[in-house]
């Protein structure tokens, strides 16, 4: 049996009214992460994936509206004030952001933007937060520490910023740390750099990492589990290892299919045809089905539902690509035959 | 190998230091700081604005006459070396030199106390309307349009007979009308600072609201701010030479460059010198102020050139 999850979201849904009609942004979903696990959740831009972490954190846009229950550590975190949430957020639950170039504020010096956090949440005095600051920066292998806390962001590159992120994130030693897309603003020696960093750091401090990223590549090298989401919904969910040597659904195999390699030739790439649906006005059944290949009359008419496959494997899929008897890939026309 | 390994160090001392220099961090401000000096109109302008304050505030201490004592012996005269009124004097027989210092005086003085009731009023009004936006946003600027809608020449005579006259008041009711363009300009930065990613950092590690305004807003409006604020100067000046003017402001025997230049004015065919002088400084003074808020906006925004 698995202990209590860390975060389980149930039901979980995200709308955002908007002149056109009521976006369904994130819809019935259900997600949990164990203490100390790395999850990742992939999907295209719009798959809601970043919206769904936004709105655990509770910085949504004025126009969205939260149903259903997030919760980190059993609390509800959508049932809380304002003020309740600002003593979460920081302390059991960090954010690091995309952008390291934004993300810090370029009007104060990296010693105080990293003691904030500090005093706000442990109420350590200002020398002890320097001194706290300072270790910290040490830890994510920021060279000549001493003096470039002393520094303003702009001072910095690229990389020492995200860093400088990703020691803010680990200040307060959270349980949860969700990193919306680390990797994605840095050049790629320094993704790895910063990917090694994350790992050393994650089983040093026992903190669980939620990946949000589009980068398959980056989920391959340190996830423990995939969930991967289409239009607002998770639509397989496996061990990373699994998910990537036999995708279960259709949609995850379309989107392995799709990354370029270097192996390979640019004509192997096949993009998924079709675009993302509307979630305005989503179609109806299984939600993949407009830009499905092995589409069926039952996969137009209902909606499959997020079901276990095989062992620790998940998948909404009328037709996946495994047999249940057997735990071997087969043709989904066999499957359904 | 040996020798690559000392190119290598040679290399080290000739870059490294250079790219990474040891002085005190490059805050957005210092780096504002040093475009301004290379600014020629605006250093100028620095020098004779500086020339103006230190003469107001020390000159009066060197000079035989002050502002209200009439000289006995020269009614009407004109500016000559030879009496020591270096700007003449005027019907009464007061200095005009030290008429102007202290008009001078009066005149800064109105500035800077407007000046930072506004400042502080509209950034405050304008940063907490813009980051917290929606309704509270609507109100509060609404209350801004219908204060700018009322005659300010209204609000003052009100505040005038509500509290009787006094030269304090009077300053404080140009900066409170004054705030109301600070807290225009500060909320658009505002709404668009607050969806920086920074602000969003800051609130996903739990800081508050209005430590989120004081901290992270506040300090990034320094650019917009400094300069509205130089430009505001010359205006309240203005502003209250009209005041004074219709009777409202600095009440005789004192005086501003305002009421100096009302007064010349009147007598401009026979005594040229009692509006050369006073408009001389205002003109300075204002000139220099604009070219200095010309030199800060591009300082702190080079791209906007």
């Amino acid at each position: 049996m698995r202990d209590a999850p860390l975060l389980a979201l149930k039901d979980y849904a995200i709308t955002f009214a908007t002149p056109d009609g009521t976006v369904q942004a994130v819809n019935g979903l259900d997600l949990s992460v164990q203490p100390g696990e790395v999850l990742a959740v992939v999907g295209e831009s719009g798959s809601g994936k970043s919206q769904t972490f936004n709105g655990v954190f509770g910085l949504l846009a004025r126009n969205a509206t939260t149903s259903g229950e997030a919760r980190l550590e059993g609390r509800n975190l959508l049932d809380l004030s304002p003020r309740e949430l600002d003593q979460i957020r920081g302390r059991d639950m960090a954010m690091v952001f995309q952008d390291p170039m934004t993300a810090l504020n370029p009007a104060m010096k990296i010693r105080k933007q990293l003691a904030e956090t500090l005093t706000v949440h442990r109420g350590l005095s200002r020398r002890e937060a320097n001194a706290e600051s300072l270790a910290i920066m040490k830890r994510v292998g920021i060279p000549e520490a001493e003096r470039r806390i002393e520094q303003y962001p702009h001072q910095l590159s690229g990389g020492m910023r995200q860093r400088v992120v990703i020691a803010m994130a680990l200040l307060c030693r959270p349980k949860l740390i969700v990193a919306d897309e680390p990797t994605t603003a840095l050049d790629v020696t320094i993704q790895a750099q910063i990917l090694d960093l994350f790992r050393d750091l994650i089983a040093e401090t026992g903190t669980a990492l939620i990946l949000i990223t589009h980068d398959l590549g980056v989920v391959a090298g340190v996830a423990d589990r995939v969930a991967v989401m289409y239009a607002g919904r998770i639509v397989e969910s496996a061990e990373a290892d699994a998910l990537f040597s036999r995708p279960a659904m259709p949609y995850t195999a379309a989107l392995m299919r799709s990354i370029p390699r270097p192996d390979q030739d640019v004509e192997a790439v096949e993009p998924i045809p079709g675009r993302p649906p509307d979630l305005i006005r989503p179609p109806t059944g299984c939600p993949f089905h407009p830009r499905c290949r092995f589409v069926e009359d039952r996969c137009r008419r209902e909606r499959p539902p997020l079901a276990e496959v095989a062992p620790g494997r998940q998948a909404a899929c009328w037709f996946p690509f495994i047999d249940e008897t057997a735990g071997t890939e087969t043709a989904p026309e066999a499957a359904h035959g | 190998m040996t020798l690559y390994a000392g190119k290598r160090e040679a290399l080290e001392d000739a870059f490294l230091d250079r790219d990474m220099p040891r002085g005190k961090p490059r805050s957005l401000t210092r780096d504002a700081m040093r475009r301004l000096r290379a600014n020629k109109a605006a250093v100028v302008s620095l020098f004779v604005l500086a020339f103006i304050v230190l003469a107001a505030i020390f000159a009066p201490f060197f000079i035989p006459y002050d502002y209200e004592t009439p000289d006995w012996s020269a009614f009407r005269a004109p500016p000559s070396l030879e009496s020591g009124h270096y700007f003449g004097t005027d019907q009464n027989g007061r200095d005009l030199l030290a008429r102007t210092l202290y008009g001078t005086r009066i005149s800064l003085t109105v500035a800077i106390i407007a000046t930072t009731v506004s400042v502080v009023v509209g950034v405050l009004y304008g940063a907490t309307s813009g980051f917290l936006g929606g309704r509270i946003d609507q109100a509060m600027m609404r209350f801004v349009d219908v204060m700018y809608a009322l005659p300010y020449i209204l609000f003052v005579i009100l505040l005038m007979v509500m509290f009787g006259r006094n030269v304090f008041l009077l300053f404080a009711a140009i900066g409170l009308l004054e705030w109301l363009t600070m807290a225009r300009i500060v909320r658009g930065q505002t709404l668009s600072l607050k969806e920086r990613e920074f602000i969003e950092a800051a609130r996903a590690s739990g800081v508050a609201t209005f430590p989120i305004i004081l901290r992270h807003i506040v300090p990034n409006l320094v650019g917009p701010v400094v300069i509205y604020a130089t430009l505001t100067v010359p205006e309240i000046v203005i502003t209250e030479s009209f005041l004074s003017y219709l009777g409202f402001g600095v009440q005789e025997p004192l005086t501003s460059l305002g009421t100096l230049i009302a007064e010349g004015t009147d007598v401009l065919e026979v005594m040229p010198w009692l509006l050369l002088f006073p408009g001389a400084v205002l003109v300075s003074l204002l000139l220099s102020l604009a070219f200095i808020g010309d030199g800060l906006r591009d300082a702190f925004d080079p791209k906007d050139r």
